[in-house]
Parts: structure tokens; C-alpha cells; sequence
């Protein structure tokens, strides 16, 4: 079954700038896809259209339900979205409400939300900074902080944007890790071919606004010599 | 950072930070008020009023001499007025302003020294200031931190290339093009996190007889000092 089903997606920006030209694409659930292509390529425009906070022309599927402005609530409680800089994504002041920030919006009370979200910092290994303020945390942490807030509203999908950037290799490594243990479906928005592999069965090559191509990490790789210009 | 450690003053616990954030600020603005309408004349009033506040910096179990110290900060903007006020002639009521301005601000510290921010913005929320003002509180509170590490590395970006940084009107535009920017990604988190206008609360707000009676206790003792003094 598929959790996400796009189809026909265009976006233009205010500018006048066409940043989605007719995307086609599907998700299933439990699977884990990455998205590859150069910046500006329209990736984070595309998952930003998945949690309704940009609006283009086409379809949107999330879970059966088609995105409209009477689902937008339903739908942002089902695909959980990991910004690029966890500092943006932050803003309470301590990691615990932060965490918790998301289910209590969701109309969960304050004392269970407050649970829901100790328990999501354990799963992420983040128990001991509950009272600390984000800003005390180190990059991994507030990644990890990041993605608690997200899991603990009990999305069915999670979608990373660059999830590494500004990773040490441990903490790159835990991030896959974690990852890894999460039942949800994903989608990875990377340049990152290595930590791609290591989790996504599926990628997809974004060009110009438009899917230029599909199939696994490696092949895609190979087939836009991604690896190569990404890490040489 | 200043605003880290009264942070983490605010989260403490004592009968202070257990009242209702409405009942300290009730009880503020009653302080307020009576020191600002207090003669220059009765400095009895004044020693009384830091008496008071003595009293709360002792019952909220807060470190005194950093509290005071913090205080202080308001001093250099009312001694400007209190030195003109003293060339003018009348050094009883330059006194009085230094006074006045160092006890109110002492006073508010102590109110954000006790209450956590999400508490006091609900408080205020309900004195009835704007909620979009109280919005911006709680992200200014949040990001100057932010801002003033993103200042930092202009600063040193324009270094590692040999100039020296000055305030320039150029730096502050990419300063401020920089902070609107991360204004709308912040926007965008909160929106895909369900965000829907009011920031929630993680502590129960319920105004007990405990707070009815911190409030009129405090009240009644300033407008006494105001009276009798």
C-alpha cells in the first residue's frame, strides 16, 4: 500500500522561479526512499508540498487521504518533517517541551505529552538533556532532539532534509542507527550517497524540477555520477 | 548568555515560583506603581520597598548578590536623567530617580527569575498584551542567542579576510536579511508541528487561594509603604 501519492505536482515560486515541473511519485509504506540532485533541483520543495506547508498544482495522497485545507491538520500529524538546521526547529526552552511541543498542539494534555516526549528522548539516547536548553546542545544532539519532536507525534512517514549535514562520522553513524530502528516509511533529502545506501532500497534523481530518474542508491549513483561529484 | 541563567533561575523551586504567574504579576504592577508615585522625599519608603524585595529574593532561594548585581544593568540609562537632574539643582530627586529605577527593575527581575517564560507570556496574555507581541517575546528570548552567534561569525568571516567588522549598514542588512530568513524556516517548523497560533503550556494554570492570598499580601504591603512612609 502506499503511504504518499503524488501525481502531477507543479510548483512556481512568488519570484516567478518553476520549481516543480510535473512530479510523479509514490511511497510505500515501510519503505525508505532517498532524493539526489543538485541544489535547487527542486527536493525540499517537493517534501515541503508533502506536509501542505507549500501548495502547487496536482495531487497529494498521504495515507488515502488527499491533501486539502480541511486534511492539512490530519495530514501534518501523519509525515513528521526533520528540517535541515535543528536550530529552526528548536524553539521551546528546554529540549523536553520541544519534544513535547508537537503532541500537545495535536490536543494531547500537557502530563501525557510530557511522557510521550521523555520517552521519545530515551529512544533517541537523549534522557540526560530533557531540562537542557536547545542551544546547550552539540549539532548530533539537536539532531536528535529534532527528530524526537517529530516522533513522538506518531507520524507514518518521516521526512529528513539533509539529515547529515553538520554530522561528526559517530554521529552520523548513530543517526543511521536510529534510523534504521524506526518502523515508519521514509524519505531522505541528501547528497549524502553513503549514509543513502546504507538505509534507502529506493532513490530518485531530482534535475530542473523534474524526476530524471529512478532505481537504487548504487545505480543511481552511478548513472548521474553522483558519487563522484559529490565526493571528490 | 544573561538570559540563559535566569532561565535557568526561573525553572527552580520555592514558594515564589509556585505562585500563579498572574499573582506575580499583579503583585508587580502594584509595585510598580507605588514606587513610581512615591514623593523623592520619603526615602524611608525606599529602604522599605528593598526590604520587600529582600524578603522575595530570600523566599524564591535565588543567589542575592548575582540578582542584585544583574540588577544593576539599569542604572547607566536612569543615571543619565539623575545626573541631569542633579546639575538642575535638586539632588534629592536624582537620587529618587536611581532609586526608583533600580528597585523597579529589581522587581522584574526577580518576576522573570521566578516564572518560566511560556508562564509569564500566558500571565501577560491574560493583563491582556497582544498575543502577537507575546510571540515576539518568547522569539526574541529564544534567538538572540541565535543572532548573536550568526553576528559572531560575520565578524569573524570579515576578520579571516583582513578588515576589521564595524556595524556597518551593509552587515546589519545581511544580519537582518540573514534573521528573516531563519524567522520564516522557524514559522515553517512550527506550522509542520501542528503549531496553530498559541504556544501550549506545560504546567497547570489554576489560580489557588494561595495566590489570591500572595497577591493581596504583596499588594497590601506595597500601597502600606506607599501610604505610611
Amino acid at each position: 500500500m502506499n503511504v504518499v501519492e503524488v501525481r502531477g505536482l507543479r510548483y512556481r515560486y512568488p519570484d516567478g522561479t518553476q520549481a516543480l515541473e510535473g512530479i510523479d511519485f509514490q511511497l510505500a509504506s515501510a519503505e525508505c526512499v532517498a532524493l539526489f540532485g543538485a541544489n535547487g533541483s527542486g527536493k525540499t520543495t517537493f517534501v515541503l508540498h508533502l506536509n501542505g506547508l507549500l501548495s502547487g498544482e496536482g495531487s497529494i495522497e498521504i495515507c488515502g487521504l488527499a491533501l486539502q485545507r480541511d486534511t492539512l491538520e490530519q495530514i501534518r500529524a501523519k509525515v513528521g518533517l526533520v528540517f535541515q538546521d535543528s536550530d529552526e526547529q528548536l524553539f521551546m526552552p528546554t529540549v523536553l517541551e520541544d519534544v513535547a511541543f508537537g503532541p500537545r498542539n495535536q490536543g494531547v494534555g500537557a502530563e501525557e505529552a510530557i511522557a510521550r516526549a521523555a520517552k521519545m528522548l530515551e529512544r533517541v539516547s537523549m534522557s540526560a538533556a530533557v531540562r537542557k536548553a536547545p542551544y546547550h546542545l552539540s549539532s548530533g544532539e539537536k539532531r536528535r532532539a529534532a527528530i524526537a519532536g517529530v516522533l513522538a507525534m506518531n507520524p507514518e512517514i518521516v521526512v529528513l532534509d539533509e539529515p547529515t549535514t553538520s554530522l561528526d562520522p559517530p554521529g552520523r553513524r548513530d543517526l543511521i542507527g536510529l534510523l534504521r530502528a524506526l518502523p515508519q516509511a521514509k524519505i531522505l533529502v541528501t547528497h549524502d550517497v553513503e549514509f543513502a545506501a546504507s538505509l534507502a532500497t529506493r532513490a530518485v534523481f531530482f534535475e530542473r524540477g523534474r524526476i530524471a530518474g529512478e532505481g537504487s542508491v548504487d545505480e543511481i549513483a552511478r548513472r548521474f555520477n553522483w558519487r563522484s561529484r559529490a565526493e571528490e | 548568555m544573561h538570559h540563559v541563567v535566569i532561565e535557568r533561575w526561573s525553572r527552580e523551586s520555592s514558594p515564589l515560583h509556585a505562585r500563579d504567574a498572574r499573582a506575580k504579576l499583579g503583585a508587580l504592577v502594584v509595585f510598580l506603581i507605588a514606587v513610581s508615585t512615591t514623593p523623592p522625599r520619603s526615602q524611608l519608603a525606599f529602604l522599605a520597598y528593598a526590604a520587600l524585595l529582600a524578603i522575595a529574593i530570600l523566599i524564591a532561594r535565588l543567589p542575592a548578590a548575582a540578582l542584585i548585581r544583574r540588577a544593576l544593568i539599569v542604572l547607566p540609562f536612569s543615571a543619565t536623567f539623575a545626573l541631569i537632574t542633579w546639575l538642575g539643582g535638586n539632588p534629592m530627586r536624582a537620587l529618587a530617580l536611581g532609586e526608583k529605577s533600580y528597585l523597579s527593575g529589581l522587581a522584574a527581575l526577580l518576576l522573570v527569575s521566578t516564572t518560566p517564560l511560556p508562564d509569564l507570556l500566558r500571565g501577560l496574555e491574560s493583563f491582556a498584551v497582544p498575543r502577537p507581541l507575546c510571540l515576539v517575546i518568547q522569539f526574541i528570548y529564544r534567538y538572540l542567542f541565535v543572532i548573536s552567534e550568526q553576528a559572531q561569525h560575520m565578524r569573524l568571516a570579515a576578520r579571516s579576510r583582513g578588515a576589521s567588522f564595524r556595524a556597518s549598514a551593509g552587515a546589519l542588512a545581511v544580519l537582518f536579511a540573514r534573521s528573516w530568513q531563519r524567522a520564516d524556516n522557524i514559522y515553517q517548523a512550527m506550522l509542520a508541528r501542528g503549531f496553530r497560533g498559541r504556544f501550549p503550556s506545560f504546567t497547570a494554570t489554576r489560580f489557588r487561594a494561595a495566590d489570591a492570598a500572595f497577591l493581596l499580601a504583596s499588594a497590601a504591603a506595597s500601597i502600606a509603604i506607599r501610604i505610611a512612609l
